[in-house]
């Protein structure tokens, strides 16, 4: 038992915390979200050289073949600065389908561009009505020679429109709802027959809503097994989540210093606020919050190492529910210790509330991750 | 970072649970399994079964008795023990006086006190609070003033847990009453049995009689009972009070009583299905299951700071323990009251005036009564709020 960080660990924390440090405050952040794509490539292109856009992949890859730490160490920092720019999908998701699931030509392919910050992923899952259910899939593939043909709609691919490339969950065979017959392509963004709509979101960055029509990609467009890629899908979105939990600290973690800072200096009464009894208890309570987060950030991002899928997922979707519920928890009292300004674009604060509250709803809410809790029979057994 | 137990750390915790499984007697076992308190008897026996293996005082340094166990290893043993379920140690003298008396006291005191606090011949209590002195513990009033080669001890503690049973004391008594506050505080042991010491029961609200009145009327102690220094008494108090909170979170023995739920939700039936089928329980079980999980891997931490660091300070992020130890136990006692729900009303007064006739339901709602006490003692969770905003958040 051990929750120290490796030398190794701490330089890359050193770097990547020195790097936003210098080059992502609240300022330069609202000027990069007005560049076109809604990101800086400036930046894309520092995290590159920094190695940071091929940390998880392996070193035959051309990656660096570190592990779930490393990640969870740049999740929290790019949530303390709130970050634009694309990793999570790039390198999270799209690189994640290649890293488990990518042949030897599809890393070849995709790799090298994603590593050295020249191209862009994007991972098209949710449908209209499939809400969290990663296994609820109508869109189609349908096999026309050697390739497929895949149609349908999907919604709130985020970073969908700078993307490159699509990873798109498509059904190739059974009903909407099967748990086999589902696969995972690799599509062109600019292929023929595909539409994307892009817009802001809530937290400032981009997403976009994409139409397949006829779009015919070749045989080796699918990632895995075609017909059952379900398990790549579900190890991939997890650690997606693991990544999201990880953001979610550094967020968090960032709202209460930001908010304490405030509250000593704001003077309300001829006194700072934080001199106040129920202010500093409600500090406490965040600080109860974000540590029981943090707590459960660290078991995700162990459990990010377990192959048994039910293992991981049990750990996984609890990680979740406690980090919806502390992100809530602290977002509001942030805002609410904040009083008038937290209420405005002008003050940071808002913006850290804004981007915890997508995150509570990506991939699957507190309630949803609940229930999954329960199905599994909780933690403790016999 | 690796939160997996080495495979030493692993085969240890074999061997403390089959040892607990082995010897915590069979009634004891029964009684805690069903949320019954245990009688001074069977602590006293239970505490010689393990001072015999030599883990009575396990945290203690070896050369008082203890293991020299890792601070990770102490955590196992503490988590084994309460999920077995076994009682735990009386905490009175072996995590409260006896650290104090072999950090603070003389050769004398260390010889004549530990031993007989890991046998438990002794049944410490713990004169603290008073009725004037709570959360402001700094402004009790009980005096001893020296008087030929003796202390004269005058005034009144209350909330004594267990003082019927108590042969010593431990007690905070004003030595100087010039100086101020926490300055003029002693920390003075003696006998019950002393003249002048009366004893009243007071009646909590479960129905049982679990702390005390205890009344000094010019009670004659020898000044050899002053541990440590006179006029530094609040040192020892703070250091002890450092103590209580690493083992307050419970994680072990949350986890015991959930099973317990369990057992209990899959029979206890509504209609045509168990309890544990109804999805609005289920969800607040596995909401509760959650919240110790993060508990359990926040106590890890505190407990890894604890090995790198060395045991000083006590972290001010133990607070976070104490709030959301007590949270969770207070909610397990809760869910067990909905899952019993009309069965927990009747009561009848047992043995010491205790709701516990022979049937499952009778403990539930008592234990939900009395468990409104851990976010009040221990330093109540107002005041570890207080903690974490001066001592963490510097406000
Ligand atoms: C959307 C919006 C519309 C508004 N419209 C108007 C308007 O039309 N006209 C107008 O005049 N004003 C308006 N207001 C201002 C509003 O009345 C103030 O925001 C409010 O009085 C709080 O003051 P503050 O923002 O300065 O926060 P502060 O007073 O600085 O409070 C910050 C935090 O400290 C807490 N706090 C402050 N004092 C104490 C205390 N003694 N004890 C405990 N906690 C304390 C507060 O509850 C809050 O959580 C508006 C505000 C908003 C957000
Ligand atoms: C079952 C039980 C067993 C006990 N056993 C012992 C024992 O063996 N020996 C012993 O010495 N004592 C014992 N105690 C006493 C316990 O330590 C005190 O109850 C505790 O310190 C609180 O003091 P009080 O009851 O006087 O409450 P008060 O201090 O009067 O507090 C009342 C309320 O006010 C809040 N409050 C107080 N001060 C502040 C503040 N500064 N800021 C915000 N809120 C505040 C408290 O949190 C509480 O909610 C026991 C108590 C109980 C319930």
């Amino acid at each position: 038992m051990d929750f120290d960080l490796s030398e190794e660990q701490r330089l890359l924390k050193e770097s990547v915390d020195g790097l936003l440090a210098d080059s992502y405050d609240f300022e330069s952040r609202k000027k990069y979200a007005k560049e076109a794509g809604g990101y800086s490539k400036a930046q894309w292109s520092k995290f590159a050289e920094q190695g940071l856009l091929g940390l998880p992949f392996s070193e035959e890859d051309g990656g660096f073949g570190s592990g779930a730490v490393e990640t969870m160490i740049v999740m929290e920092a790019m949530g303390r600065a709130l970050v634009l720019e694309p990793y999570l999908a790039t390198v999270i998701l799209g690189g994640g389908f290649l890293r488990h699931g990518g042949s030897k030509d599809q890393k070849a392919a995709h790799l090298p561009g994603i590593i050295d910050g020249s191209k862009t992923l994007a991972f098209a899952q949710l449908e209209k009505n499939s809400r969290y259910d990663l296994a609820d899939v109508s869109t189609t593939a349908k096999k026309k020679g050697a390739g497929w043909v895949i149609d349908g709609e999907k919604f709130v691919v985020l970073h969908g429109d700078t993307a490159d490339t699509l990873v798109v969950t498509a059904r190739t065979k059974g009903g909407q709802r099967d748990k086999t017959g589902i696969g995972a392509f690799l599509v062109p963004s600019n292929a023929k027959g595909v539409t994307v709509k892009g817009y802001p979101t809530q937290d400032s960055l981009r997403a976009a809503d994409i139409t397949f029509t006829n779009v015919e990609v070749g045989a080796e467009a699918a990632i895995g097994d075609p017909e059952n890629a379900l398990p790549l899908i579900e190890r991939v979105v997890d650690d997606a989540r693991i990544a999201l939990c990880a953001e979610a600290v550094g967020a968090m973690e960032e709202s209460l210093k930001t908010t304490m800072q405030y509250i000593k200096e704001r003077k309300q009464f001829g006194v700072a606020i934080g001199t106040f009894q129920v202010l500093q208890h409600r500090g406490a309570d965040m600080f109860v919050a974000l540590e029981q987060a943090r707590s459960m950030s660290y078991l995700a991002t162990m459990a990010g190492g377990i192959d048994n899928a039910k293992e991981r997922a049990l750990s996984v979707a609890a990680a979740k529910v406690q980090i919806g519920r502390s992100a809530r928890y602290v977002g509001q009292q942030a805002i609410q210790l904040h009083g008038g300004v937290g209420m405005t674009m002008e003050f940071k604060i808002g913006h850290y509330f804004k981007r915890l509250t997508m995150i509570e709803s990506l991939f699957g809410d507190a309630d949803f991750h609940l229930r999954r809790v329960a199905d599994a029979g909780g933690f403790i057994n016999g | 970072m690796d939160l997996s137990f080495t495979k030493e750390e692993l085969a240890f915790r074999d061997e403390v649970r089959t040892f607990f499984k082995d010897n915590v007697p069979p009634e004891t076992r029964r009684r805690l399994q069903e949320g019954r308190h245990t009688g001074k008897q069977e602590l006293v026996e239970w505490t010689r079964i393990l001072n015999k293996k030599g883990w009575a005082v396990a945290h203690w340094p070896k050369e008082y008795g203890g293991t020299g166990w890792t601070p990770v290893q102490q955590y196992i043993f503490l988590e084994e023990l309460q999920s077995a379920p076994a009682p735990s140690p009386l905490a009175f003298g072996v995590s409260m006086v006896g650290p104090v008396i072999y950090t603070f006291g003389n050769e004398a005191q260390k010889k004549k006190y530990l031993p007989r606090i890991a046998n438990l011949d002794d049944w410490w209590c713990q004169g603290f609070s008073e009725p004037g002195s709570g959360s402001d513990l700094a402004s009790l009033k009980t005096t001893a003033k020296k008087k030929d080669g003796k202390y004269i001890i005058n005034g009144q503690k209350t909330w004594t847990t267990l003082a019927q049973h108590a042969d010593m004391i431990f007690c905070l008594c004003r030595t100087d009453p010039e100086a101020k506050k926490q300055s003029g505080i002693s920390f003075i042991v003696f006998d019950m049995k002393s003249k002048g010491v009366t004893v009243r029961p007071i009646q909590t609200i479960d129905g049982g009689v679990e702390v005390n009145e205890v009344f000094f009327d010019d009670v004659e102690v020898p000044v050899e009972n002053l541990i440590g220094e006179e006029n530094k008494g609040w040192d020892y108090a703070k250091f002890l009070l450092g103590n209580e909170r690493t083992n307050i979170a419970r994680v072990g023995m949350s986890k015991e009583r959930i099973r317990r739920i369990k057992q209990l939700a899959s029979t206890v039936m509504a209609g045509d299905q168990p309890i544990i089928k109804d999805a609005r329980f289920l969800e607040k079980l596995t909401a509760t299951e959650i919240e110790l999980k993060a508990l359990e891997l926040t106590q890890m931490r505190v407990v890894a700071n604890e090995s790198k660091n060395g045991k000083g300070k006590p972290d001010p992020a133990s607070s976070i323990l104490k709030i959301k130890g007590s949270d969770i136990q207070q909610t397990i006692t809760e869910l067990l009251l909905e899952v019993t729900g009309p069965f927990a009303m009747p009561y009848e007064t047992g043995e010491e005036g205790r709701n516990e006739p022979d049937n499952w339901a009778s403990p539930i709602a008592p234990g939900y009564f009395n468990y409104r006490k851990v976010s009040i003692y221990g330093g109540s969770n107002e005041i570890q709020r207080n903690i974490i905003a001066k001592a963490v958040l510097g406000l």
